[in-house]
This record gives structure tokens, sequence and C-alpha cells, in this order.
């Protein structure tokens, strides 16, 4: 493995009584997409303030590549930062906002000019080097905000929520261009959102937060298959979460019922929670069922049905569908061992790991075509 | 339902076209109507040329645009730190009404006391006394006259300062942080730049009045500086030259307006530094 980038060290921040993070750490490769993904307030944004030099670590230390650099001003740092507001000084144009950085370390114009030119053309805003800001809409300020900080072909850009300000169709379009910008730039991005959707679409790995905690981190995949607890599991996605109990190892107990699954290594008997995502549910005969449902209602959310059931016990599912039901009709659903995904309660992010690291080599197979 | 809305507008206008009118309108025509006139009520533009050939006009218009200059520079290089001061202050809106309190008192009762502070027997002589530099003439001094004035006008220059310090996004600052910019690079190119809007606005508040003053002139600095407002007041109540008067009233009215156009908030033109 390579020498990691950034890495915080049990970095805890505490303004007064109230902690803010929690004993933080964790490791950013070099040329990666990171997201972190949490509620507001979750502390996502002081990490990144901590990383850039705008607030300090109460204990802990932050890396820089290798070097320990808690005590750099945000000035010295090589890291740049796309404001959530932006921040494009209202009084330089915009070629003078993106030379700003540029024009401190005293670079020869020649190569400022073309430096600029070049940043412009890679947000693809070439020809607006000499508008005012207050002359460009919010998606144009937001490259702006890009060109800005990858001018200064920083190691690690960190973007905090910069496309919360933008309309759906915009967005959508701006992910397409910060992934592509990220492969083709090569620079470790540090991204914070709090809409999962974006996390998932752009990231290599992701970090999910909460409460001043990093709860689970991964590929967007992992975390979509496999959540940690009950947390991580609502807040990525949509999901089925039931109380059920463990069995054994493949075998697990909810409504009264025994379902096959794909997790083991927990003690019979123990109370867990189940997880199971809309879309790995299927609608079928009730003779193939494995639980009989009533439709209550549904939505048509354009590609698919979105289908509100409850079950025999009082349990209510979400079911995605393509095919349209009708409401009160009685169906049966099904679904796969590898779609049941069982979580411990409390169970951390390192015993997680090592309890699949026991089991997860022998089932590859089966997990790897979900 | 339009011509309605469009008559309750018009109700709500009064108040403020009635206070135009008669407070601002009215007098300003008065003043450039009785600048025509000489002392024998006889229309004229002799006053104009009077003062645009009078070697003693001119140098008193020079001087009053001087000595004005000098404070509004003073109460400037005071009033931007004591504002960027405050503002980081925690208990900053205690502080700040502590600047603002002195305005309430009255000019006159501020000069006066000045005067009882500057005497030759005043606190400022017996400090001088006690640390061994022997009392000094203090009192109608020039320099006596640009501190007081400068005093009585930084609450002027800091206020708006404070507030437009207040509205910068700290966001900007993050930001120049960010791309490189040390603490004083920062404060060159973008904290004063933005505040600029405040520095002109106190600067229009500070350098305008300090064109007329005239009661501290004589209090303070003992008529050795004879502004404008000193010559209006000399003109309308004791030489009873009221078409002078009112010239230089129309000077001193070109003069706000010359000022206010070069403060003005349109486009920075260069005035912005880079």
């Amino acid at each position: 493995m390579t020498q990691p980038i950034i890495a915080l060290h049990h970095v805890t921040k505490r303004y007064g009584d109230a902690t803010i993070l929690k004993n933080i750490d964790l490791t950013l490769e070099s040329g990666k997409f990171y997201t972190l993904l949490g509620p507001s307030g979750c502390g996502k944004t002081t990490i990144l303030r901590t990383i850039a030099g705008f607030t300090d670590a109460t204990t802990g230390d932050v890396l820089f590549a290798g070097k320990r650099i808690n005590d750099v001003p945000a000035n010295k740092r090589n890291v740049n930062t796309v404001f959530q507001d932006y921040a494009l000084f209202p009084h330089l144009t915009v070629a003078e906002n993106v030379a700003f950085g540029l024009t401190l370390k005293k670079t020869p114009k020649k190569e400022i000019a073309t430096r600029v030119a070049n940043a412009l053309k890679l947000v693809q805003l070439a020809d607006y080097g000499d508008r005012e800001i207050s002359a460009l809409s919010g998606g144009q300020q937001q490259r702006i905000a890009i060109a800005r900080a990858i001018v200064m072909q920083p190691k690690v850009l960190l973007l905090d929520e910069p496309l919360s300000a933008l309309d759906a169709k915009l967005r959508r379009e701006m992910q397409y261009e910060l992934r592509d910008l990220q492969q083709r730039l090569g620079i470790t991005f540090l991204f914070v959102t709090h809409d999962q959707e974006e996390a998932l679409a752009m990231s290599d790995e992701i970090f999910v937060m909460n409460q001043g905690e990093v709860l689970q981190s991964g590929t967007p995949v992992d975390i979509y298959d496999e959540p940690i607890n009950h947390f991580v599991a609502d807040f990525i996605g949509e999901s089925n979460i039931l109380p059920g109990k463990m069995l054994d190892d493949f075998q697990v107990a909810f409504g009264g019922l025994r379902f096959e699954c794909a997790d083991a290594g927990i003690p019979a008997n123990e109370a867990v929670e189940i997880v199971i995502r809309p879309e790995d549910l299927t609608l079928t005969e009730p003779a193939n069922a494995k639980l009989i449902v009533t439709i209550d209602t549904q939505l048509f959310r354009g590609d698919y049905y979105e289908i509100a059931a409850t079950d025999d016990l009082g349990n209510d599912w979400l079911i995605h569908s393509v095919n349209p039901a009708e409401d009160g009709q009685s169906v049966g659903i099904t679904f796969r061992p590898q779609d049941l995904h069982v979580m411990r309660f409390g169970e951390k992010e390192a015993e997680f790991d090592a309890r699949l690291e026991t089991y997860e080599g022998e089932e590859d197979e089966s997990s790897d075509e979900t | 339902m339009r011509a309605v809305t469009k008559r309750r507008t018009w109700l709500y206008f009064i108040p403020y076209g009635l206070w135009l009118a008669l407070f601002v309108i009215a007098p300003v025509a008065l003043i450039i109507y009785q600048s025509f006139f000489d002392l024998g009520h006889h229309f004229t533009l002799g006053n104009y040329s009077t003062y645009f050939q009078s070697a003693t006009y001119l140098k008193m218009t020079l001087n009053s645009v001087w000595y004005a200059f000098l404070i509004t520079l003073f109460t400037g290089l005071i009033s931007y730190p004591t504002a960027y001061f405050l503002h980081q202050l925690k208990h900053r809106q205690f502080w700040l009404l502590l600047v603002i309190l002195p305005t309430w008192i009255n000019i006159l009762l501020k000069a006066y006391a000045f005067i009882g502070i500057f005497s030759q027997a005043g606190l400022a002589n017996q400090f001088l006394t006690f640390i061994g530099i022997g009392p000094q003439q203090i009192l109608f001094t020039n320099a006596s006259f640009i501190f007081v004035a400068t005093y009585i006008q930084i609450p002027f220059m800091i206020l708006p300062i404070y507030n437009s310090i207040d509205d910068l996004n700290p966001a900007f600052v993050n930001a120049s942080r960010d791309l490189g910019a040390s603490n004083w690079q920062t404060f060159r190119r973008v904290i004063f730049p933005l505040t600029l809007p405040g520095v002109k606005a106190g600067v229009q508040a500070v350098f305008i009045p300090s064109l007329s003053l005239f009661m501290l002139t004589r209090l303070i600095g003992g008529n050795k500086v004879i502004t404008l407002g000193t010559a209006i007041e000399e003109h309308f109540l004791t030489t009873m030259n009221w078409g002078m008067g009112s010239t230089i009233g129309v000077i001193l009215i070109v003069a706000m307006i010359i000022v206010m156009t070069l403060t003005g908030d349109k486009k920075p033109k260069g005035g912005a530094p880079r």
C-alpha cells in the first residue's frame, strides 16, 4: 500500500461541553474520490475544516503525506477547498478570482495567464474570464470555485457540499463532471455531502458519519449491500428493517419464520436486525411466496412503482416493482438468501469486518452475484 | 384597483415630499437665489467673480479642504483598526455602544470640556508639567483643532466601517487563507477592498461636515483656521453680506456633490487597491 496522502489519528474536537468529533480515524489514499456522508451536524464539515486548517483538533493528529500538520496554518497547506457557498471574491473578475492564489505566490504573469486559461477550459468556462462574479449563474459560480482551487494544483481537493445549492438536473450533470474531473486530474477528492445518492454515485469510498463518529467506511456497493447498523441502512437508500433472531450460521428467523441468509459468525439466538432493500423484493404468486402481504398503497415513480404493504404480523414493507399491484390485494413476496442482510446491535466496524473475513472467503461466489 | 394602490402610494409620499420641499429644495433654491444678489439687492454675478478672483477666499477654501482632509485621514486611521478590533471582541455590541455614547452629547458641551482640558491650567498642561515638559500653549492651535475635530468625528466613521466588517462573509477570509494568503495579504486583498464601501460611507459622513465646521474653529482653533463654515457664519451674522454668504454656501454644496460622486457606490474605478 502506498503512503496515505491524508490521515487522521484519534482526532477529537470539542467546543465547550459539546464533542463534535469523537476519536476519528481515517486514511485517504492518493488519487481517489472519497465522500464524507452524514446528516447535517454530524461533524463531516468539521473534519474538512480540520484538514483545511480552519479549525484545530482538540486532540489527535492530522497527517499530510506522513507529516503532522496540526500546527501548519491553512495558507501553508497543500490542500484547497471548494466552499459550500463558493466564496468567490465579488470585487474581482472570474479570471482574477482564479488567479488569486497564483498571484500570491508571485508566479510569473505569463504562467498565471496560461494556467488560468487551462483551469477555465477544464471547467468549460473558457470565455468567462472577464465576467463579474455577480453575472454568473449558480452552476457557473460552482465551476469557477472548482477552477480557483484546482489551478493551485493541490494534492487534495476538499469539497464542502458544493452541489447543494444547485437544482436537481444541474446537480446530476455536475456529479458526472466532478467524477470525470477527478479521474482526469488524479487529485484526491474529499467530498462532503448529506445526499446519499450523490455519495453512492461518485465515490470510490464512502465514510458514513453520525454524531461525530465514522460508523462505516467502504465502497458504495459494500455500504449499500452490507450496512453495519440500523442508522446506515436507513440513511443510505431505502430499506425494510425488521427485528429478528439468529438461529445458526446462514439461518435467521423473523416473524416466526425461518429464512436462509448470507450471514454467519453470530452466536445463535442473538437478537438482530434484518435489512431487505425494496428493489430486492419480488412480487409473486402466493403459492411460491416466502411471505404474504397486503398492498396498502402505491406510488408511480416513473421507472418503478413504490408499493407500501403490510404483512400478517403488522410489519410494514416497502417494495419496488416494475409492475403495478392493486390496493388491498393480497400478494406474495419473495427474495433471495443473499438479499437478506443481518445486522448485530452495537457492532463496531472493526468487529464487523473481522466477522465478514471469517466466512466471506468461502461464500464469495454467492455474495458476488448481488 | 391599480388606481387605488397608486393613490395610496402617493399618500405615503406626502410626509417625505413635504420634508423634501421645505427643508431641502426650498433652502437650496433660496441659497442659490440669494447668491446672485449684492448688498444693495441688485442682481449680480459679482459674488462669484469676487470669490474666484479673491486670493483670500480661494486660500480659505483650500484651507477648509485641507483641514477636512486631515481630519478625515486621522479619523480613518484611528477608526478602521478600532472597528476591526471591536468586531473581534466578545461583547462587541457593548463596546460599540461606548463608542456611540459621546455622540449623544452636544458638540458645544464637548468643545467647552476641551477648553477646560487644554487651557493653561488644564488637565493636559498639569500632566505636561508633571512629566517635566512644562505648560505649553495647547488651546487655539491648529493641532488642537484637528485633535478635537477628529475626536468628535470618530464615531461617525467607526459605525459604517464596523457594519461593513460585520457584513463581510467569513468564508471570504477562509477562501483567501485557503488559497495561500497570509493574514496581511488577506487583509489587503480581500478584507479591505470588500469593506471599502464602509470606509467611503465614513468619509462622506466625516469629510463633508468637516468642511463646514465653524464653532470648533473658534472655540478650539482660536479662529486661526478660517473654514468655509466660519466664512458663511461671518457673512450672515456679522457683515450681513447674505449674497456672499450664499455664494460660499453654493460652493459648499458643489463640494459635497463632488465628494459624493468621488466616494459613490458605483463600480470602483481603480479606487480599490489591487
